[in-house]
């Protein structure tokens, strides 16, 4: 039952999270430092230095193809999958490099886990489409899958929807449920980090609202980085605004700081809408 | 269990073991299969070494196997290659543009197109059988054949009714063989015009058929081509259907009772008879050859095999020849 | 006009069934039809197939027919259906770009094999340098015209096939699925078996149903491999004929015009046909409702 614990001790926070840019205690959840990025010959982000706090929403924004999705997809490495792909610079994880040669990526992934742009259920049932990381990671005891697709399902506040109609294909759910039962599935494999790449831009304003909410609970437990075009979804759930441009990293600090009182002309232009 | 910890890295370890197994044993079978290929051509290419020559090519059938030739099967395969060319483009052609330009969206359109994509599923047999009752016996309406008489003023030809054994039975029955994997080829290549161009077309002041005629066509042409190519290399190979009808495995002269090339430029008028004349084909020369008991055959079936495999090669290298120039040249 | 070309797709079909039935179903008159001269129970569950007998030794039991069909479409299942599989999962999943422009063409040209070179390559290859050393080393008789050898060749004849349309279905399937799987720690393999393959399951059994009815009405690899003799047997190493190698078998010969005999073939292609017609169906449905779920 070593899951349990693992589990509680998730559940239950032993440190309050109070965490701003500067004045933190603790080390940083993720580091990157001077990190670069290619796509083949062409770079799509430079000398970026940045610190992810433990247990706080840090959000990315920025115009289109200014890099924060791309800096988001690889502290996961997702983005080894795309060929021809490289990064420079150093991307930290609990201070150990995550893209030194004896990092596994497969484990890496389970500790770093991300819900995307689009609601992504598996043509599976619900029930499947929850216990699909904890399965593959050789977890067979029922009781315990059930344990862990009812515990991640009240985390995403999807339960009492769903409780019923476990069996039921995946694909039957609407828009927002199907979004919310990607992050139960994200959290069902126990991650420390959350990965979010636009998570509410293709769902209705009340489905948005409920995403909203989940993450402001879920960042009592979990580091959070979501990338989102929405300002004021920015502003309302997060504690860390960093704003990207071209490739670079303009900007970062706490969130109501950097849309009062931005220190670059180029953050003022985005946030007052002169641009993207 | 656990998803954390030893145990759990100690099972990574292991996944990655498997996945590793089951990528090479994909790859193997991939390779294996290539490596099949490899295999049939070398060893049928080593049955045949020496036994392929210009005789051989030239050369009508014979009971001993080193006099053999496959001139009457080579020249009866382009004869009805190339009838069931005439036929099929046009009207698998017509059908594409019909179903892609014209159908709406119905019942019927979906009816049809079922039944097209289901017919090219049928048994190549079935084929042989429908065109052996249609075009060989017309439904046995006439108990014996009779012969009609056309003259053109210049040469004159003759044929019988019911059609027999003849070249135009066998063309017939592979235009409708081959009919549904035209249509579905020349859809394809339809599909791949994009719209805009109909949009500018139409826009400009042209009648739907005006679009189709000089706008559509023209651009799906490569891609027609291609498609109507490979479909005929496949009829070329097809034996089921011909041995069905009825076709004879070995004859001693082409189409038209024509025995030599000298013999053709003699009397020309011979060719106007072809299709109306009994025939064999390559793939039946190379059956009759499979079933010959005396064991030198083999290597004259080989030889035969080569000959088919070649003639399909500049076949699909013409096609693709086709593809990779205008794909050059088009660009959207 | 263009309206007719369509329509003459249609009027195929309708030719190939007015044929065959009128033949084997419902006689035109004077003309009777095959079930009118033979019983139905004595087709369907008569154990002996000898048409080209006369009086009481002649028997119309279709049973070893498809018998023998069923033998070598099974047998051409085991070794095509997981290969071409097998194939798929790597040209979809594993292999590099340079890699699949080899493997593709490579296919195509395996796909684009006439028939009876498939028949010599087995009666020739398969047969005495595979089969033969073997089994006979293992103490089974092996006939030199044996179902087993048709059933291989005809595997590797639907290799390709299986090979092209389940890679299409697989590559189908979104790629943000694969991500999702991945972002979940999930290996190469995971995604390959336990989302790829489950996700496209319906497009990948269409496809064998497909390949499956292929097997079944392949005529001259059988025809010239497995042998000529209608023998009730589920032993690979013995001969038998299909339906397909019956049908070309006879009209290789002179068959009377109107004779039982001739009606016959049209008996056996009328279950031949309906059997391939009902697996196409099928298989047409689902690679269709398939493609819905995924666009």
């Amino acid at each position: 039952m070593a899951l349990v614990k693992a589990f509680t001790q998730f559940v239950e926070p032993v440190d309050p999270p109070a965490v701003a840019v500067g004045e933190s205690r603790r080390p940083p959840k993720i580091e990157t430092v001077q990190m670069g990025f290619f796509y083949g010959t062409h770079q799509a982000l430079r000398d970026i230095s940045l610190k992810i706090n433990e247990r706080a929403v840090t959000a990315l924004i920025g115009p289109s193809g200014c890099g924060k999705s791309t800096y988001l997809r690889s502290l996961n490495r997702m983005n080894d999958i795309i060929e021809g792909t490289r990064v420079t610079g150093s991307v930290m994880l609990d201070g150990e490099d995550i893209y030194a040669r004896e990092v596994d990526v497969v484990s890496l992934r389970k500790r770093v886990g991300m819900v995307f742009q689009k609601s992504t259920p598996f043509p599976k049932s619900i029930f499947d489409n929850v216990s699909f990381g904890p399965r593959i990671a050789g977890l067979t005891n029922r009781a315990e899958l059930t344990e862990i697709v009812e515990k991640s399902l009240q985390q995403a506040a999807l339960w009492n929807e769903v409780k019923d109609r476990m069996r039921e294909s995946a694909m039957a759910l609407s828009g927002g449920q199907q979004q919310r039962l990607c992050i139960a599935r994200a959290l069902a494999t126990s991650p420390e980090i959350l990965l979010m790449d636009e998570p509410a831009s293709a769902l209705d304003p009340a489905s948005t609202s409920r995403i909203e909410d989940l993450i402001f609970e879920l960042k009592q437990n979990y580091t959070i980085v979501i990338v989102t075009h929405n300002m004021q979804q920015a502003a309302r759930i997060s504690e860390v605004t960093a704003f990207f441009y071209q490739g670079r990293l303009v900007e970062v600090g706490q969130t109501k700081q950097l849309f009062t009182n931005p220190t670059q002309k180029e953050t003022e232009d985005y946030i007052t809408g002169r641009f993207g | 269990m656990s998803l954390h910890g030893k145990i759990y890295e100690r099972r990574l370890v292991w996944r990655h073991r498997i996945g590793l197994i089951f990528e090479w044993v994909c790859r193997i079978a991939t390779f294996l299969s290539l490596g099949i290929l490899a295999v049939l051509l070398f060893s049928i290419g080593r049955q045949a070494f020496g036994w392929l020559g210009w005789g051989f090519l030239t050369r009508s059938n014979s009971y001993e196997a080193d006099q053999a030739g496959i001139m009457a099967g080579l020249i009866g395969s382009l004869w009805l290659v190339g009838l069931t060319a005439i036929m099929s483009v046009p009207l698998g052609v017509g059908a594409a543009v019909y179903l892609e330009e014209y159908a709406k969206p119905s019942r019927l359109t979906k009816f049809i197109q079922l039944n097209i994509s289901n017919l090219a599923g049928v048994p190549s047999i079935v084929y042989g059988i429908l065109g052996f009752t249609v075009f060989v016996r017309m439904f046995g309406l006439r108990d014996r054949p009779e012969r009609f008489t056309c003259s053109l003023g210049f040469a004159q030809f003759s044929f019988e009714l019911p059609l027999g054994r003849v070249v135009l039975s066998g063309a017939c029955t592979l235009t409708l063989l081959s009919l549904p994997v035209v249509i579905i080829a020349a859809q394809e290549a339809l599909r791949s015009v994009p719209p805009s161009l109909r949009h500018a077309s139409l826009a400009l002041g042209a009648t739907k058929w005006q679009t189709v005629r000089y706008q559509v066509l023209p651009a799906a042409l490569p891609g027609i081509m291609t498609g109507v190519i490979l479909s005929l290399s496949r009829a070329i190979g097809e034996t089921a259907p011909l041995a069905v009808l009825g076709a004879a495995a070995q004859l001693s002269f082409a189409p038209g009772r024509i025995h030599s090339i000298g013999d053709a430029v003699q009397h020309p008028s011979k060719i106007l008879q072809a299709p109306f004349d009994q025939f064999t084909a390559i793939p039946l020369q190379i059956y009759g050859w499979i079933n010959e008991p005396k064991a030198a055959f083999e290597h004259v079936a080989a030889a035969g095999i080569i000959v088919l495999l070649i003639v399909l090669l500049l076949m699909n290298g013409t096609a693709i020849f086709i593809r990779q120039r205008f794909q050059k040249k088009i660009r959207w | 006009m263009l309206f007719g070309c369509a329509l003459l797709s249609v009027l195929t079909t309708v030719a190939i069934i007015f044929v065959l039935v009128t033949e084997s179903l419902v006689g035109i008159p004077p003309h009777t039809a095959f079930f009118q001269d033979v019983s139905l129970s004595e087709f369907f569950f008569s154990t002996e197939w000898a048409p080209q007998f006369s009086g009481s030794q002649q028997h119309y039991g279709v049973m070893p027919l498809v018998c023998g069909t069923l033998l070598i479409t099974g047998i051409s299942g085991l070794i095509g259906l997981p290969a071409g599989l097998m194939i798929a999962i790597y040209l979809s999943e594993y292999a590099s770009p340079r890699a699949r422009s080899v493997c593709k063409p490579a296919l195509e040209i395996l796909a684009g094999v006439p028939t009876v070179v498939y028949g010599y390559f087995g009666l020739r290859f398969v047969t005495p340098y595979l089969i033969m050393p073997l089994f006979k080393s293992m103490g089974f008789s092996v006939y030199g015209f044996n179902a087993l050898c048709g059933g291989i060749v005809v595997g590797i004849m639907i290799i390709p096939m299986v090979a092209s349309l389940s890679e299409d279905v697989m590559r189908a399937v979104p790629n943000s699925l694969r991500e999702s799987g991945y972002a979940l720690g999930a290996t190469k393999f995971d995604v390959s078996a336990r989302i790829v393959v489950p996700s496209a399951l319906s497009g990948i059994l269409a496809s064998f149903l497909l390949a499956l009815s292929r097997s079944i009405g392949e005529t001259m690899a059988v025809a010239i491999c497995a042998g000529n003799s209608p023998n009730l047997t589920l032993n690979p190493f013995s001969s038998v004929q299909t339906m397909t190698a019956f049908i070309v078998n006879v009209m290789q010969g002179e068959v009377v015009a109107g004779s039982t005999l001739e009606k016959s073939l049209y008996a056996v292609a009328l279950v031949l046909f309906v059997i391939t017609l009902v697996m196409n169906l099928i298989s047409q449905m689902v690679l269709s409702r398939y493609r819905e779920v995924y666009q």
